[in-house]
């Protein structure tokens, strides 16, 4: 049991380690096979290093970050997505606001996270179809932890193939980030502009 | 080959063995031996015939009034105790000792680990995890090192919540247990099952037996530091910690038990 509960701390861990990663893959329809997949992510991952080793100042590393995650992932469909039901009361130039915001605060929340990856590589497993889209397979080699699962989800129905969900060993990134602004708004008392200034404040 | 069996066959047709042969022929044909193996081949059959506890996605969390105050106390002893402990522990034994002790007390998990899967029918895994243990036992020096998983033997974790899962019980409510945190019905019935017949219980005399649960205890208060920066991150930074702790446990248990995703565990935001 100690061992489950070491998984368990690991992959969240992980998980916010790899959020970052949530919509760094380029995958086209022809991608979704393992070895162009797996050639995709090899490039995120020597990108990133390249990000961590520029020697640039944390905040400058967090706006290259911020581009790759608006790169792509569907960003729009992820910050919906963790706002939950509040989502559909909101007013057009409040979820416009809100998307902007949310965008800066993953940056800025997984960012950090990055220098974890430093010597460490992802191996893609396969790729399998799903009723959402594209599920992709893949193991997580990172120093001083034991390999672990990382599941990509992928859709076309943004019109463009992009990234907008991960698992690591089953956690769900959606899940998590909808917890937690689910959470921030009922610390606000459901006042979503109150949420948005707050998220801006620390993107 | 051939010569091979036919060498055995001479060894046990000499007049010398046959009467030894012929007590153990006549012993399991006593009734007794006869209606334990029945018993037992039954036993496993009726195992091998249930189907494992049906999939949930969803969070069952009925007693969450109650969670979250064990929660809020869980969250204290962390502050008061386990984390200056763990703290004075990295400064202490350092990074190499405290793996060492980790690497030590998941050494002498695996004798439990190796009996649930046979309880499981699992026996790849039973096997692997007997190979780690033998291997890790003799040249990674009691366990102290980990010469097996670099050698392709990474240990096959379980425990008897697992074993519950795949004889047909049902995950039951999530439950936030003193100390230990995160866990559901199941589950908590399985970490009592799993200390009450932990093999080396009874294997080890009186003394001896307590440094196992010791190394388990300093083995958790050097998780505590090794992952310091995502227990703080969940128990301190994040809006709540309750909500967060308890999907991060029931997601990657879900995700372990099952063996994969399935369309009912994924997300799927443009649908909404």
């Amino acid at each position: 049991m100690p061992n489950n509960k070491a998984l368990t701390r690991r992959s969240a861990l992980t998980l916010a380690a790899a959020a970052g990663f949530v919509t760094l893959l380029p995958l086209k329809a022809t991608a979704l096979t393992n070895k162009q997949a797996a050639d995709l992510i090899d490039n995120v991952v020597a990108d990133i290093n390249k990000i961590i080793n520029s020697g640039k100042s944390e905040s400058s590393m967090y706006r290259d970050f911020e581009a790759l995650f608006a790169k792509y992932g569907d960003v729009p469909i992820i910050a919906r997505s963790s706002l939950g039901v509040a989502w559909r009361s909101a007013s057009a130039s409040q979820q416009q606001r809100y998307v902007a915001a949310f965008r800066g605060y993953m940056a800025q929340k997984y960012g950090k996270r990055f220098r974890e990856f430093i010597g460490g590589k992802i191996v893609v497993t396969g790729a399998r179809k799903v009723s959402s889209g594209y599920l992709v397979g893949s193991v997580a080699h990172l120093k001083g932890s034991a390999p672990f699962s990382v599941e990509w989800q992928v859709s076309d129905k943004s019109g463009q193939v992009k990234m907008f969900n991960l698992y690591i060993e089953g956690i769900s990134l959606l899940a998590t980030e909808r917890t937690e602004i689910t959470a921030m708004l009922d610390k606000r008392r459901g006042d979503l502009n109150k949420l948005i200034a707050d998220l801006e404040k620390m993107g | 080959m051939q010569s091979g069996i036919q060498l055995l066959r001479a060894y046990v047709e000499t007049p010398k063995l046959n009467p030894w042969v012929n007590r153990l022929v006549l012993l399991l044909n006593t009734r007794s031996v006869r209606f334990f193996g029945i018993a037992s081949a039954l036993a496993l059959m009726a195992l091998a015939a249930c189907a494992p506890a049906p999939r949930v996605s969803e969070t069952n969390d009925p007693f969450e009034t109650q969670n979250r105050k064990m929660h809020e106390i869980n969250k204290k002893i962390d502050k008061a105790v386990l984390k200056p402990l763990s703290g004075a522990y990295g400064t202490v034994a350092g990074g190499p000792m405290s793996q060492g002790v980790g690497n030590f007390s998941s050494n002498l998990s695996l004798p439990g680990m190796i009996l649930n899967d046979i309880l499981q029918l699992n026996l790849p895994d039973a096997f692997s995890n007997l190979a780690r243990f033998s291997l890790n036992s003799t040249f990674g020096i009691a366990g102290i090192f980990d010469v097996a998983t670099p050698n392709n033997l990474p240990e096959a974790s379980t425990n008897f919540g697992e074993t519950l899962h795949v004889w047909g019980v049902a995950e039951g409510s999530f439950i936030e247990l003193p100390f230990y945190g995160a866990s559901t019905g199941r589950d908590a019935v399985g970490l009592v099952v799993d200390f009450i017949i932990d093999p080396v219980n009874y294997v080890l005399p009186t003394p001896e037996r307590y440094i196992g649960t010791a190394s388990h205890l300093a083995s958790k208060v050097g998780d505590r530091g090794r992952y310091s920066d995502l227990v703080e991150s969940v128990l301190y930074e994040s809006e709540d910690s309750y909500a967060q702790s308890r999907l991060l446990y029931l997601q990657s248990r879900r995700r372990a038990l099952y063996g994969e995703l399935s369309d009912d565990d994924l997300e799927d935001p443009y649908a909404e």
